[in-house]
């Protein structure tokens, strides 16, 4: 799927697209963003609680394209303007990361990924 | 062994992976026109018309049955049975591809058997496509494409990396400055992007400069991070005035932190950091003592085996 589809998904709110036409492979669940700089995959969405600009610059290093924040957590203004920098998304949902996680594994085609 | 038109010795590696790595499923198409067993060679030949197609599957349900070509109603129209039912024409005896076969198979079937498609069947027996050597040509060329294209990127990779040879950048970090954090680790990121360094090289240099550079805005008292660029690697090091690390083999033992609970709020502190530099350097060296750190980590720009 691309970033785009990601704000088709129940309950998601865009609330920056970043490039919507990019590719969207795998995806990462976590905060701590240490173990997300050094696990998640590139071309990637990360779902998380970390509602804070240090998320964005992981994410831009990391090559994730979109990050999901959780549990409504706001988003700060400074890291809503490092993302359109960085032309990386962001969707807020109102589910936990494992709700969230589980959409997104469905979406991606992967919920029977636990088998393969 | 089957055979394919290509020597399968001295052909280049990424012809022969491509033909390998591509499966039949990869090529066939699935968007299928099928017919029963009950339809007249008459209407088949009208749904070859319409659809442009030259051979026609008939089944039962999923199962593949038999398959009406364009030979056989030629056939019908000259000796007058075209009003009868595929079963009692229909070529049953039938040769058939599995969709987890590799195109190399397709390759060789098209050149052993005079057909022009074969049918292809999933692990269950169920009919799931029909390949053409035309679908083979068209995947091979987009595939062919792409992986030229690669490579030309990789060649000129190689030059580009000479034009930055030699630049040395120090940046300073500030203690406890999350609000900078972040900025040396990308100055080097676009540094590598602007060379036309490979993504997933660009990546490994981004965690371990990102790491070092964290590393001393939580953890030190202030230092610099320094990045050298040759043709064939870049060196980031970390240097710091203190106050040093207790224990370093710890400090390289993943999960062990001395991050406080605010930094851990920031996400930070997961005891990740040394672990992850040395997990994508080529070359890391570490030297503390209380009057200050130092971290050493190579990365190739160019590795001979890809590695991601």
């Amino acid at each position: 799927m691309v970033v785009q589809d990601l704000a088709q998904l129940e309950g998601f709110t865009t609330q920056c697209m970043g490039n919507g036409s990019q590719q969207i492979q795998d995806a990462y669940t976590g905060d701590l963003l240490s173990d997300v700089m050094g696990n998640a995959p590139a071309e990637s969405v990360l779902i998380t609680i970390q509602a804070h600009k240090n998320t964005v610059a992981v994410a831009s290093l990391a090559g994730i394209r979109a990050l999901v924040i959780c549990n409504n957590r706001s988003i700060p203004s400074d890291m809503l303007q490092a993302a359109e920098d960085e032309e990386i998304a962001i969707f807020t949902t109102a589910e936990t990361q494992f709700e969230a996680s589980c959409r997104i594994a469905a979406a991606l085609g992967r919920i029977n990924a636990g088998k393969a | 062994m089957q055979e394919i038109p290509i020597n399968t010795i001295t052909s280049p590696n990424v012809i022969l992976e491509l033909i390998y790595r591509l499966k039949v499923k990869d090529v066939m198409t699935t968007d299928l026109v099928t017919a029963g067993k009950e339809t007249t060679l008459r209407q088949i030949q009208y749904i070859m018309r319409e659809k442009q197609v030259t051979g026609l599957p008939i089944v039962v349900g999923k199962r593949l049955i038999g398959i009406v070509s364009m030979d056989d109603i030629i056939q019908a129209l000259d000796k007058g049975y075209i009003e009868e039912k595929a079963q009692d024409h229909m070529t049953r005896n039938l040769i058939v591809l599995e969709d987890d076969m590799p195109i190399s198979f397709a390759i060789s079937y098209f050149d052993r058997f005079s057909y022009h498609r074969f049918p292809v069947l999933n692990k269950h027996k169920e009919l799931v496509g029909m390949i053409t050597s035309r679908d083979i040509t068209s995947t091979l060329l987009v595939e062919i494409n792409r992986e030229i294209e690669e490579l030309e990127k990789r060649t000129r990779t190689t030059s580009l990396s000479e034009e930055m040879s030699g630049e040395i950048h120090t940046y300073t970090i500030m203690k406890n400055d999350f609000e900078n954090a972040g900025y040396a680790s990308t100055e080097i990121k676009k540094r590598l992007k602007s060379a036309g360094i490979a993504p997933h090289i660009i990546r490994r240099a981004a965690i371990a400069s990102y790491e070092l550079e964290m590393n001393l805005v939580v953890h030190s008292d202030g230092g610099e991070l320094i990045a050298e660029y040759s043709p064939q690697t870049m060196q980031i090091t970390a240097r710091d005035s203190g106050p040093g690390i207790s224990d370093v083999e710890a400090a390289l033992t993943p999960g062990w932190s001395t991050a406080s609970e605010w930094i851990r709020s920031l996400g930070f502190g997961a005891g990740m950091g040394l672990p992850n530099v040395r997990s994508v350097a080529d070359d890391f060296t570490i030297e503390s003592n209380r009057n200050g750190t130092t971290v050493v980590c190579t990365i190739e720009l160019h590795p001979k085996q890809e590695e991601r």
